[in-house]
């Protein structure tokens, strides 16, 4: 039986109706016009190619690099060395306009959503506005309009997507600029962005998911940019197909939505969702589909193996996607969904104790990595786990909060590691040097060539790392405090997973989440040490090569610096009681739509924790922090690091953290291998072949010969045989009559 | 008498059949169909003692037809053998699809 | 007719030349040679011929052997004779032993069903609408009158058709016997 769905929110009557906030449709609308301009410019100059563009249309084949090292980001140039004798990079002919046009709509889009900020924070509204644009699909019980919901959550998310997504446009200016296929690149960048912004501005599932479908493809075309090396376009691949496991867990969720509420837009849904009992199985089943969902986007155990193949991509997609917006998806959606979660504390459970284990399992791996953009996509993989944690808990707005800091520190690291890697593979470019600038084994010292970015890396490291002031640690320790907090007198610590009660889940949580800052903090040094203290590895021909980016790509990284410094400023605890400003900004903003959920985890009323037990968790956390940075510093030697091409070969258990834990060959040997398996011998072979060419068109073709043959028989031209034919026919027709 | 003649008929009109069925030869195979022809006319001579003068009009046309049948017919025979030499049945087969 | 008259001796004599026919047709079915398989068929008309004059139908009777036996049957023989087919051979030679089999069986099937037919279908009692000498008493045409009369007049266009006809089918016979240059 399907409820009547709930009654949509009047729009008509909102306050936001007659401000800024009806443009809200240029928000998406904008970068996709960048798209098109930018697609039609790609298009134009594919005629007149470069000489490495691999969507050139007479390609020469000898244009890229035949690289070992399968997920190298090309930082500038491809065309190959010697080969013609010109080392001009072939700068692409339409450039100059889509570097004006790409970032353009986007910084018009950021200024947008101020504008829209500045009027939903006037108009202090407690429902969100949704400004329907069209109707989708009218179908009969089911009803889907494109509509656009504006409520704080969303623009949270916008405001970070169009910002920060400003800044990358900002710095892909400088780092691809002699890439062949540039239009292409901001094209892909500008659909993304329009796509992520579909994703956070829907007001309905379906529209979501139709972002979520959008990234995932976007995703596919950045990842694989440089589609010429097999190895990316492999990457781009396994992101899509492994992504794809993911939506099939949301497609069933929708369905179960629709089965069971009538209705697929949050306000339908959440409305839906308040009348249930907690501990519903309606409610577990979705909440845990979901989550399939959004294991998928953002990279948890067992679907995130996509994430550090994602490398491929150029750095800024690295930046941009993979840091900052689309795996950021899941964690969105669960906030979304916060109602629904908190009636499912055994989902929420799962979700939490997932979210931790990948946090500690994805740090294990970074512990071990030399390639720089490998050691931050475990980062990457490790920090949504603490994301998956808070919002799990219960913890919305901590989980939205680390989001937002993770988007500063982490984009600034990525185009960091950008800088750094541009500067290396210039330097290799000039002296022909055909080594890997991604791996840490060739840096070093590079505090001397690129001061600024060292001193930008190392905030986003202490943030990272928990270091109290910086961002990281209001956002980290607000998502721990709020596991320990729940372990008592919380939905969560009634229910129970698997037999083990909920509160020791969640004293367990809170371990894992201790032990992935201290692997955190560690690795994060390593990372710096072994790039930018110590000797320098690069050679001595390169050396003299070795500066800094220009400041269009240094100009981002400041501005994301300043705000991992004072990022944690947007939601201060209560626990300093507004002495350094005021507390709890962001749970205050984001208390109309997630502080239902978060309400009912709680039991009705704030969680809370008494100062001593806050104090002693906080001295914790930095003690950890600290330890670990103090460790890596003491027992790591960038001193004893040799260039790559000399290393040794791993041993023991360091060649199994390297190995990442053998995932992707289990992986291989268990679902692939059989599913080619299967495709090869039973669909093809037998389906494909044996059925349907063999069965179906080569047997019609067959059973019409037989007819035909049978009929050709008749014709036997014996008038014998006819005159035979004629008697038996009348001795039929005889007894017809006799009969009747 | 009318119903012996009609019993006559229908023997000497299955002997013509059997005849039709049995054998080869080109012109005898006519003939069984003459005989076939000359039951049904003995047929339409018994009832027309029955039904009237008409049943002996249509038996002048069978006559007359069975005369133009078997002249035209005999010529195509012979025009056959001319080609292939035999009047056997199951030589003149160039109808065979 | 005069089997009232006469009944022993009308029905002695049809059974006579009936038999006689149905002899004949089995020994003209049977024979190896074309030409006595044709002589055999002509006693058959033969009889026919004598069975329709005692059904009261003596013009027909006369034409049967005047046309059929004298002039169709000649011209069969006369075939027979110019290819050279007389003697028994094995072109006139019978099927197989099955297939003569499965032909009478066929055969016997046939004849059953039309007697079974003719048996329901037919009125029990076959009594004549027209005494029998009042056939003759029509007018002053004889036997021949009732036959010629409907020939000429409601069956005349049949009449010139089948002129036609004959006609068509001499100059066909001509046209396709021809000798070819």
């Amino acid at each position: 039986m399907i409820p009547s769905p709930q009654t949509e929110l009047p729009v008509t009557g909102h306050p936001l109706a007659d401000t800024v906030a009806r443009f809200a449709w240029l928000l998406p609308v904008l970068p996709l016009l960048g798209f098109l301009i930018n697609g039609f410019l790609s298009l134009r100059a594919a005629a007149h190619p470069g000489p490495a563009d691999p969507t050139a249309a007479s390609h020469h084949g000898h244009g890229e690099h035949a690289h070992g090292d399968a997920d190298h980001g090309h930082g500038a140039q491809h065309d190959d060395h010697g080969d013609h004798g010109d080392h001009h990079p072939a700068r692409h002919p339409a450039a100059a306009l889509v570097s004006l046009i790409g970032p353009a709509v986007l910084l018009l889009s950021f200024g947008l959503a101020v504008a829209i900020f500045f009027a939903m924070k006037a108009a202090h509204i407690e429902e969100a506005y949704v400004l329907t644009l069209f109707q989708w699909m009218p179908t009969g019980k089911l009803s889907v309009d494109v509509a656009l919901q504006l409520d704080q959550l969303s623009m949270v998310m916008t405001l970070i997507i169009t910002g920060i997504g400003s800044l990358i446009h900002i710095f892909s200016v400088g780092y691809m600029q002699d890439d062949p296929g540039y239009p292409r690149y901001f094209a892909y960048l500008n659909l993304f962005i329009f796509f992520m912004l579909m994703l956070v501005l829907g007001s309905s599932y379906p529209l979501m998911f139709v972002g979520w479908e959008g990234v995932g493809l976007c995703s596919y075309l950045l990842i694989g940019f440089w589609y010429s090396e097999k190895a990316n376009a492999d990457a781009g691949k396994k992101a899509f197909i492994v992504n794809r496991i993911g939506d099939f867990g949301f497609l069933v969720a929708m369905f179960l939505m629709f089965a069971n509420f009538g209705t697929l837009t949050y306000a339908g849904v959440e409305g839906a969702a308040a009348q249930l009992q907690v501990g519903a199985l309606v409610a577990t089943a979705i909440a845990l589909f979901l989550f399939l969902g959004a294991a998928g986007k953002s990279a948890q155990i067992p679907l995130y193996v996509w994430l550090p193949d994602a490398m491929a991509g150029p750095t800024p997609v690295s930046a941009l996607i993979h840091a900052a917006t689309m795996v950021t998806a899941g964690v969105y959606l669960i906030a979304r969904s916060a109602t629904l979660f908190a009636m499912a504390p055994t989902a929420q459970l799962t979700v939490a104790l997932v979210g931790a284990l990948t946090a500690v399992f994805a740090a294990t791996i970074g512990l071990k990595q030399w390639d720089i953009k490998k050691v931050l996509a475990y980062s990457t993989v490790s920090q949504l786990g603490y994301m998956f944690v808070g919002v799990g808990v219960g913890a919305y707005t901590a989980g939205v909060f680390h989001l937002m800091t993770h988007a500063f520190f982490k984009a600034l690291l990525f185009l960091g590691s950008g800088s750094v890697i541009y500067a290396m593979h210039r330097a290799y470019h000039v002296t022909h040097n055909h080594e890997d600038a991604q791996d840490m084994r060739n840096m070093g010292g590079l505090r001397a060539h690129m001061p600024v970015t060292f001193y930008l890396m190392w905030i986003a490291t202490l943030a990272i790392a928990g270091i109290p002031v910086f961002s990281g640690f209001f956002s980290k320790d607000e998502i721990l405090t709020s596991v320990f907090a729940r372990a008592h007198g919380s939905t969560l610590a009634d229910a129970s997973l698997l037999g083990i009660p909920g509160s020791t889940l969640l004293y367990i949580i809170y371990a894992l989440g201790l032990a992935a800052a201290l692997m955190t903090a560690i690795y994060m040094t390593r990372m710096m040490l072994y790039t930018f203290h110590g000797p320098n590895r690069t050679g001595e021909a390169e050396r003299a090569h070795l500066k800094e980016a220009p400041w269009i790509m240094t100009g981002p990284l400041v501005v994301l610096g300043v705000l991992s410094l004072v990022g944690g400023w947007f939601n201060l605890p209560l626990i300093t009681g507004g002495a350094i400003g005021p507390v709890e900004v962001l749970h205050h903003w984001l208390e109309p739509v997630v502080g239902r959920g978060a309400l009912i985890v709680t039991h009705g009323e704030a969680a809370h924790l008494s100062h001593a037990t806050e104090y002693l968790l906080i001295g914790t956390a930095v003690a950890i922090a600290v330890a670990g940075i103090a460790f890596a510093f003491a027992r790591l030697k960038p001193d004893a690091l040799v260039p790559a091409k000399d290393a040794p070969a791993e041993q023991g258990f360091a060649k199994v953290l390297y190995d990442k834990w053998y995932v992707d060959e289990a992986y291989a040997k268990a679902v692939v291998k059989p599913t080619l398996g299967i495709s090869r011998i039973v669909l093809w072979k037998g389906v494909d072949v044996g059925i349907i060419d063999g069965l179906f068109v080569n047997g019609s073709a067959l059973v019409a010969r037989g007819f035909g043959w049978m009929g050709s028989q008749l014709q036997s031209g014996r008038v014998g045989t006819y005159a035979w034919v004629l008697v038996l026919g009348a001795v039929m027709v005889l007894s017809a009559f006799s009969f009747l | 008498m009318l119903a012996e003649s009609l019993a006559l008929s229908a023997a000497l009109f299955t002997i013509g059949v059997i005849g039709v069925l049995t054998r080869r030869n080109a012109i005898i195979m006519f003939m069984c169909v003459e005989l076939m022809l000359n039951a049904v006319n003995l047929s339409f001579v018994a009832l027309s003692t029955l039904y009237g003068a008409a049943g002996q009009v249509f038996v002048v046309f069978v006559m007359s037809v069975a005369a133009a049948e078997a002249a035209v017919g005999l010529a195509i025979i012979i025009a056959i053998f001319r080609h292939r030499q035999s009047v056997n049945l199951e030589d003149i087969n160039l109808l065979k699809g | 007719m005069g089997n009232e008259f006469f009944p022993l001796f009308y029905g002695f004599h049809f059974y006579l030349f009936g038999l006689l026919a149905l002899a004949s047709a089995i020994l003209f079915v049977t024979r190896k040679s074309p030409v006595a398989a044709a002589l055999w068929l002509v006693n058959v008309m033969f009889c026919l011929a004598a069975i329709y004059i005692m059904l009261d139908a003596q013009f027909i009777g006369a034409i049967q052997v005047l046309v059929y036996a004298g002039a169709i049957m000649v011209v069969f023989l006369f075939v027979v004779m110019l290819l050279n087919l007389g003697q028994p051979s094995d072109v006139s030679d019978i099927r197989g032993n099955a297939g003569r089999l499965a032909a009478g069986a066929v055969g016997i099937a046939m004849l059953a069903e039309v007697m079974v037919l003719a048996r329901s279908k037919f009125p029990a009692q076959l009594t004549l609408p027209i005494p029998p000498g009042e056939i003759a008493a029509q007018g002053p045409g004889g036997v021949i009158g009732p036959l010629a009369a409907p020939l000429f007049r409601e069956y005349l266009l049949a009449f010139e058709l089948t002129s036609i006809l004959l006609l068509t089918a001499i100059v066909g016979a001509v046209v396709i016997g021809r000798k070819r240059s």
